[in-house]
């Protein structure tokens, strides 16, 4: 029999160090739902989602009440919409994204990602109608999640898209002011976007992928918390390898649960995605963790070295414990939904700079940052520029979601409450960058080799 | 199939009477028990077997979290896989 100290460690993982399955997120493709006609289409959208999907959050909080463990997500991603739409005989994609709505409701999601275009190399007539149609779709709809794929490591950067994506950050902001640009929380733009992250908002069924599939999410930035508080002082050999088992133990229990999901949908299993991610709760905080090996405040000199070692970690940690990973894969640093993060740009301590530099060594991006309502269009697409690069030349997915909360300004705080936290606004550079987003074109794909 | 049911609360008298009897009138067979009293605090984990149970696992589970609030002690019954999947390879 199990020893009683496991069983009790466990259930104190879950009850007091936040463990849980972020998310159980079904991919499910809409390739076969083209059709001239939108009407048709958005019919043959709904109809399919509401059937593949029907017994998702059922099947979730059953495996919840089973095993224990709180599944705080139950959520669908579907085929980038854009080449779906691009079939039908209409300017206005908004209709789209009001059907994935209405599925979302009607299945009880809580999000539902792939409002997508991918235009790394250049935009088709149906991207370009997607992208225009992204700021009404979020104001419009409550539950749907946007994403443009603007970079890749084998296409380059399509600066075109990157700054119309600075101009449609800004206007889906305007559009959704008066709950302080939520409408930017539900839309995120890529370098190198992968086919099967389970998370939001940029999460999308790639053309890679099967007709529906399972593929799960963990978490647990608190359990690595506490088990790091147990090695205090101990040099980082000691640090990586408390991470590295911890990281296994988390990821065995998604693997458990994404076959147990798999089993009873009857739907093929994908990937686990070993994230770290953190909510605003006290004790869920990847801030803290990386303040636990010795830094005084998360954003400090150290924390990028600090990051590498977590985010590295966890992925040699989970790999072992899971048949397929996939994903982000990685810790996350959305600053509004990361409590240690919070207070740590409330203290002058985190900058965007800082931040910029911690997304070239973990899961993402930029991510949940909240500027002043004043930013420019231009100032937002150079900060999408600049993660797309690194993105770009190091072979790894970075994003930006980027708030401009209208009429904010440096020090304010943006309420998006629930899972998306609270956001200080933070400063940006007060040069322009106009010039340099104005010429457009394409920067080339980088050298994969005479790598320094 | 096996569950894990833990039980856990201020000591006194009569806490696996109370569990035992709670678990044989809903058709549970106890396998293994181990117990103990950490700091005045009642620790039971016992292993059990819910093949022969008339309600649901989820039913279970809720019948069981609803006797232990009523008796101050929190009950509370998971799949044994969790634990196996997290501690054993």
């Amino acid at each position: 029999m199990l020893n009683s100290n496991e069983i009790l460690s466990t259930i104190e993982m879950i009850d007091q160090q936040h463990l849980d399955i972020r998310t159980i997120t079904m991919g499910i493709s809409l390739l076969d739902c083209c059709d001239a006609s939108e009407e048709t289409a958005c019919r043959k959208i709904y109809d399919k989602i509401t059937a593949k999907a029907v017994n998702l959050v059922k099947t979730g909080e059953e495996i919840e009440r089973e095993f224990g463990i709180p599944i705080v997500n139950k959520r669908i991603s579907v085929t980038p919409i854009a080449l779906v739409a691009g079939a039908s005989d209409t300017k206005d994609y908004t209709p789209f994204a009001r059907a994935l709505d209405r599925a979302a409701q009607e299945t009880g999601v809580n999000f539902i990602g792939g409002f997508s275009a991918l235009v790394q190399k250049g935009a088709t007539a149906a991207d370009r109608l997607l992208i225009r149609a992204i700021p009404e779709a979020l104001a419009q709809t409550e539950r749907v999640c946007a994403s443009v794929n603007v970079g890749s490591t084998r296409a380059g950067i399509n600066m075109n898209a990157v700054a119309a994506m600075g101009r449609v950050i800004k206007t889906t902001a305007d559009r959704t002011a008066e709950r302080g640009g939520c409408g930017c929380s539900k839309l995120v733009v890529f370098c190198n976007a992968v086919e099967d992250n389970p998370f939001m908002a940029g999460a999308f069924h790639g053309v890679g992928e099967g007709e529906c599939v399972i593929n799960v999410g963990v978490s647990g930035p608190g359990v690595v918390y506490h088990a790091l508080q147990s090695v205090k002082g101990e040099p980082f050999d000691v640090v990586a390898e408390t991470v590295k088992k911890t990281a296994f133990r988390i990821t065995r229990m998604g693997q458990l649960v994404a076959q147990e999901a798999s089993r009873r949908l009857g739907v093929p299993f994908g990937i686990v995605d070993l994230s770290l991610a953190p909510t605003p709760a006290v004790g869920d905080s990847v801030a803290r963790i990386l303040e636990e090996m010795g830094l005084e405040v998360c954003g400090t000199h150290g924390t990028t070295a600090a990051l590498a070692l977590l985010n590295d970690a966890v992925k040699k940690g989970g790999v072992m414990a899971s048949s397929h990973v996939g994903g982000l894969s990685g810790a996350f640093i959305p600053v509004s939904e990361d409590e240690g993060m919070i207070a740590a740009a409330r203290a002058g301590a985190l900058t965007l700079d800082k931040l910029e530099a911690m997304t070239c060594v973990c899961s993402v991006g930029l991510d949940m940052v909240a500027v002043p309502g004043d930013t420019s269009a231009e100032t937002i697409s150079a900060i999408i520029a600049d993660e797309a690069a690194i993105g770009m030349v190091n072979s790894k997915t970075t994003a930006v979601r980027i708030i401009p909360a209208p009429g904010t300004k440096v020090g304010d705080t943006v309420e998006f409450g629930g899972l998306l936290g609270s956001a200080p606004v933070m400063p940006v550079h007060p040069f322009h960058s106009d010039a340099f987003i104005a010429r457009g074109g394409r920067i080339p794909a980088p050298l994969q080799s005479l790598k320094n | 199939m096996r569950a894990i049911v833990t039980v856990i609360g201020k000591d006194r008298v009569g806490i696996i009477a109370e569990v035992c009897t709670l678990l044989s009138g809903e058709q549970i067979n106890v396998l293994d028990i181990s117990q103990t009293v950490m700091q005045e605090y009642f620790t039971m984990i016992m292993l059990v077997d819910t093949a022969n149970a008339a309600l649901s696992f989820a039913e279970l589970a809720a019948r069981l979290e609803q006797e232990g609030t009523d008796r101050a002690l929190s009950i509370r019954i998971q799949r044994e896989d969790i634990f196996n999947a997290m501690h054993r390879i």
